[in-house]
């Protein structure tokens, strides 16, 4: 049975997922990618204050498509999360809770996961116009002149989620793979 | 000599990227069915049921099935004896991505790669052009997707390392992308020709529909030898573990120089779409 979490998400909620639990996430969540981060770093590096807030939030790596006429977004699946490697233990520090993404994190971020008591989500890569349908509403909150990759807060119901990173060291990316591989 | 119209290519290529970005092709269907019945982990057969339940809404639906509409790659075959009229055919290709995207609400990803600045309207096309014999033209629509563009790499092998050397390549490739590429992927592989040649063949080779074996039955015995060795690494779908990592592995071949083996491995998501039509 899934194990249902809300965004913003506690720590103490955080702390309690393991690695290679279905997660059914319903709340509000920001998407922020490549450009997006890089923006948030800047700021952090000017001391200048973020135009969201980080502490218990949850990230989400994504750039929908444009929506559909009636709906509130459009395909909104999750890239690859590595590319964001370097900005996440900044962001972690900060308070950032969790983020949702697809694909193995680097160590650096394991670390920071574990050290400050995060969680790292996969979603299905690939799965966007299912996954558009756990967004019930979609607005631009900050960098709108970045288009796809502006940020946006999205209130998500039941988004289908795997716990892929967690802070007692699990990673289902190495976990997962070792289980299955061949004898060489 | 025939004349053909540029107006018709913009037309015939805004309505192949508007149905290459919402549906895969019965023959990649038919790939995710049998790697869903055959995969053995459950982290692995959830997201092929996702996978397969999401290509099945986006199509219902006429949206995209990823939010990464991809760079427009055009494959374009000119028959020698076509004369383009009406205007500049490569313009004319790109006022049909232009509008397919505007068109199906998919999403702009292409910029400038210096200034990051984007072009807002997912052009230019990055076209492949052949002349070849007759008076027809057939155009293929292959948005590509960077989550596994990312993970293609070139390797200039020398001849002594020869067929197992190219094998090595490819499957180290795929154990390096792990699940970065979103598996299950398809693999094409070009192997020959000069650096640029083998990269355009990799990608040539994921036209064909997915799983078909090459006609040479050389190449056909690595194709199934290298399935195997890459389903044998146990990334399975999305990373995550499990059987199925490759749907297939395509390779083409052409003449290489007598110093070189270069080996190009394209990496293919598993949204491996494409859609083709002749003028």
């Amino acid at each position: 049975m899934p194990t249902h979490v809300s965004a913003p998400l506690s720590r103490e909620q955080a702390l309690a997922l393991r690695a290679g639990e279905t997660v059914l996430l319903s709340g509000t969540i920001f998407t922020a990618r490549d450009a997006a981060h890089k923006r948030l770093c800047a700021l952090l590096d000017a001391g200048e204050p973020l135009p969201i807030p980080l502490d218990g939030q949850v990230v989400y790596y994504a750039g929908p498509c444009p929506a559909l006429p009636g709906d509130p977004i459009g395909a909104c699946g999750p890239t690859t999360s590595s590319r964001m490697d370097a900005y996440a233990p900044r962001l972690l520090e900060r308070g950032l809770r969790g983020m949702i993404g697809k694909g193995p994190r680097g160590e650096a971020v394991r670390e920071a996961i574990a050290r400050f008591g995060g969680v790292y989500f996969a979603a299905t890569g690939g799965a966007g116009a299912l996954i558009a349908g756990c967004v019930k509403e979609a607005r631009v909150v900050a960098f709108p002149e970045l288009g796809a990759e502006a940020i946006r807060a999205l209130r998500v119901e039941k988004l289908p989620l795997i716990v892929a990173v967690d802070a007692a060291g699990g990673d289902l990316y190495a976990a997962g793979p070792a289980a299955y591989a061949a004898a060489p | 000599m025939r004349e053909i119209d540029v107006a018709l290519v913009e037309e015939a290529i805004r309505s192949l990227f508007l149905r290459a970005c919402r549906e895969v092709g019965p023959d990649v269907l038919a790939c995710l069915r049998r790697a869903h019945e055959r995969e053995e982990s459950p982290f692995g057969r959830e997201a092929l049921r996702q996978i397969l339940e999401n290509d099945r809404i986006a199509a219902e639906r006429g949206m995209p099935l990823c939010q990464d509409t991809g760079m427009a790659v055009v494959f374009l075959d000119v028959g020698q004896d076509v004369h383009f009229t009406g205007g500049d055919v490569g313009e004319a290709i790109d006022r049909g991505v232009y509008r397919a995207y505007r068109d199906g609400c998919f999403r702009a990803s292409v910029l400038d790669p210096i200034t990051r600045e984007n072009t807002r309207d997912n052009t230019p096309a990055v076209v492949h052009t052949r002349i070849v014999p007759g008076d027809r033209v057939t155009l293929t629509a292959a948005p590509k997707g960077f989550g596994s563009e990312n993970m293609s790499r070139l390797f200039m092998l020398t001849p002594s390392q020869g067929v197992q050397g190219v094998m090595e390549a490819v499957v180290e490739t795929v154990r390096l992308a792990g699940g970065n590429p979103c598996p299950p992927v398809v693999v094409g592989v070009g192997v020959g020709g000069t650096a640029e040649r083998a990269m355009e063949l990799a990608k040539r080779s994921l036209l064909r529909d997915c799983g078909e074996p090459s006609q040479d039955e050389a190449l056909a015995r690595m194709e199934r030898e290298l399935l195997r060795r890459i389903n044998a690494l146990g990334i399975g779908p999305q990373g995550l573990g499990g059987r199925v990592t490759a749907l297939a592995v395509h390779i083409l071949k052409e003449p290489t120089h007598i110093a070189g083996l270069p080996v190009a491995v394209n990496m293919q998501c598993h949204a491996a779409r494409h859609a083709s039509a002749v003028l």
